[in-house]
């Protein structure tokens, strides 16, 4: 096999193992957007109707609505948690050890990133295979549209928490920064209702929505899930992956 | 395959923590001796490529660590003051995960890494989580990851410190027979006196300065002292303090 491929390979290993280690990481993964998805859309279904709009060709129930935000919700919180386990790399000193390899640092910080995206990727899955159980059905070609959209979306936020973790310097920052930043993109967005019924509450709100790109995430998911194809979601996610990724690449310190 | 510090000065937000250090490591086990602060792992930091020179040189044999990192990287061990093993991993895991690192299979690693297990009594312990070792073991097992890409320099910053008497003769004495059977141009940086011998090359820093170098028992004589105790208080304390 080769060097860097058994290199890539590692890093996965390695990063799928840990997350399968924490198990509370696990587990919160899993139980928080099945909370928002049982409670919280079963509590607002009645409170908010959601008319005909693409994707969708006939009126849905609210909780079919937000199963994509949801999808999205698990892919930021994982990529955060990714780069709080890079902090806490770089506290521990593990950091020095990936970068004493003669494999260039680019490479290494990509093998993170997808393997961070491969574990987002792992938990949406498992997300929508419990959708099922209670009631939101999702076509089962929708799961293999949706992989790239996924994908895609993990990397651009994992490429932003990279950005951010260079800005912390301790774990405990690191838990404000979450709260600045991980609920603000995901109320912000598309993720919880749609952008209209935000333009009709407020406007200055809804252009807040309009420029935040975890909308389009929320939106290329949506489309991907019922085997749409959004041009424009799409464009602005990948767009957002090679300006974040080279960003993270570049500016990325080992060592505080 | 040895190593050439010239003239590296190094701060740390305005303040100087290395002043203008210029040393010549051959092959052997080489002593950078000093006090808590003196500068060892900011040099070494330097050495390993983890901070960028500001001022100054360093060279391995003919690569320059600010343009051949990856060269010399592929060429280099180090065992770092803290440590540095993923604690939820098995010895196991966290051995292959390093061999990695370097492009090296599993298969390969375990055939490299078995002898050295063998030798620092850890062959038992491969299925076990680092969580579980320790910290002697921990350093066992960070000693065996350095040497398993086969590295010609070996940096060990600290390696000894908080061990038992036993542990720490045990690395030691590993690391010198390596030095001596493998020609490796080891560095091994340390505050404890009687880790050092007297044929041993000795450079001592203090407050970033490299005050004194060159063979133990020489530089023993040339301060009309009778132990490495003695010489290396009366080259950093204060002469009123003395």
């Amino acid at each position: 096999m080769p060097p860097y491929l058994i290199c890539f390979w590692a890093i996965l290993k390695r990063e799928v193992l840990r997350f399968f280690q924490q198990r509370s990481r696990l587990l919160s993964a899993l139980v928080r957007p099945l909370l928002w998805l049982i409670v919280f859309a079963a509590g607002f279904r009645s409170a908010l109707g959601v008319s005909i709009m693409p994707p969708y060709e006939s009126y849905i129930l609210y909780q079919e609505y937000i199963v994509p935000g949801l999808c999205a919700m698990i892919i930021l919180f994982n990529s955060m948690q990714t780069s709080l386990s890079m902090v806490y790399d770089r506290e521990m000193g593990s950091m020095k050890i990936l970068f004493m390899s003669p494999i260039p640092k680019s490479f290494l910080l990509l093998c993170k990133l997808i393997a961070a995206a491969c574990l987002s990727l792992l938990q949406v899955v498992i997300f929508l295979l419990l959708a099922n159980i209670v009631d939101v059905e999702i076509p089962w070609w929708g799961f293999i549209y949706a992989i790239p959209s996924v994908f895609l979306s993990a990397f651009f936020l994992g490429a932003l928490g990279l950005i951010l973790s260079n800005f912390i310097k301790q774990l405990e920052n690191f838990a404000g920064v979450m709260n600045f930043v991980i609920f603000p993109m995901f109320f912000l967005s598309s993720a919880l209702y749609p952008l209209w019924k935000i333009q009709e509450s407020s406007l200055w709100l809804y252009w807040i929505c309009q420029y935040n790109p975890f909308t389009y995430c929320v939106e290329m998911i949506r489309f991907a899930l019922y085997g749409q194809f959004n041009i424009q979601a799409s464009s602005v996610v990948l767009g957002c992956v090679l300006v974040c990724g080279f960003i993270a690449v570049g500016t990325f310190k080992p060592k505080k | 395959m040895s190593i050439t510090i010239t003239d590296v000065t190094y701060s740390f937000k305005a303040k100087p923590v290395l002043n203008d250090i210029n040393l010549l490591l051959k092959p052997g086990f080489n002593v950078l001796l000093g006090p808590n602060g003196a500068g060892k792992s900011t040099l070494l930091s330097l050495l390993t490529g983890q901070r960028k020179i500001q001022q100054g040189k360093i060279t391995f044999k003919d690569y320059d660590i600010s343009h051949d990192t990856r060269a010399i990287m592929a060429q280099l061990g180090v065992v770092f003051q803290q440590t540095t093993l993923d604690l939820d991993l098995t010895v196991l895991q966290n051995l292959t995960y390093f061999g990695a690192l370097h492009g090296l299979s599993a298969a390969t690693v375990l055939n490299r890494i078995t002898p050295v297990l063998t030798q620092l009594a850890l062959i038992d312990r491969l299925q076990d989580k680092v969580r579980s070792l320790n910290e002697g073991h921990r350093r066992r097992v960070e000693i065996a990851r350095c040497m398993i890409h086969l590295p010609q320099y070996l940096l060990l910053d600290e390696a000894t410190v908080g061990l038992d008497v036993d542990s720490r003769k045990l690395i030691i004495e590993h690391i010198r027979a390596l030095a001596t059977a493998q020609h490796l141009t080891v560095l091994w940086t340390t505050h404890l006196m009687n880790e050092v011998l007297e044929d041993d090359p000795l450079f001592i820093l203090n407050q970033g300065k490299l005050i004194e170098q060159g063979v133990c028992h020489t530089l023993l004589a040339k301060h009309q002292q009778s132990s490495v105790f003695d010489l290396y208080r009366t080259l950093t304390q204060p002469q009123g303090l003395l």
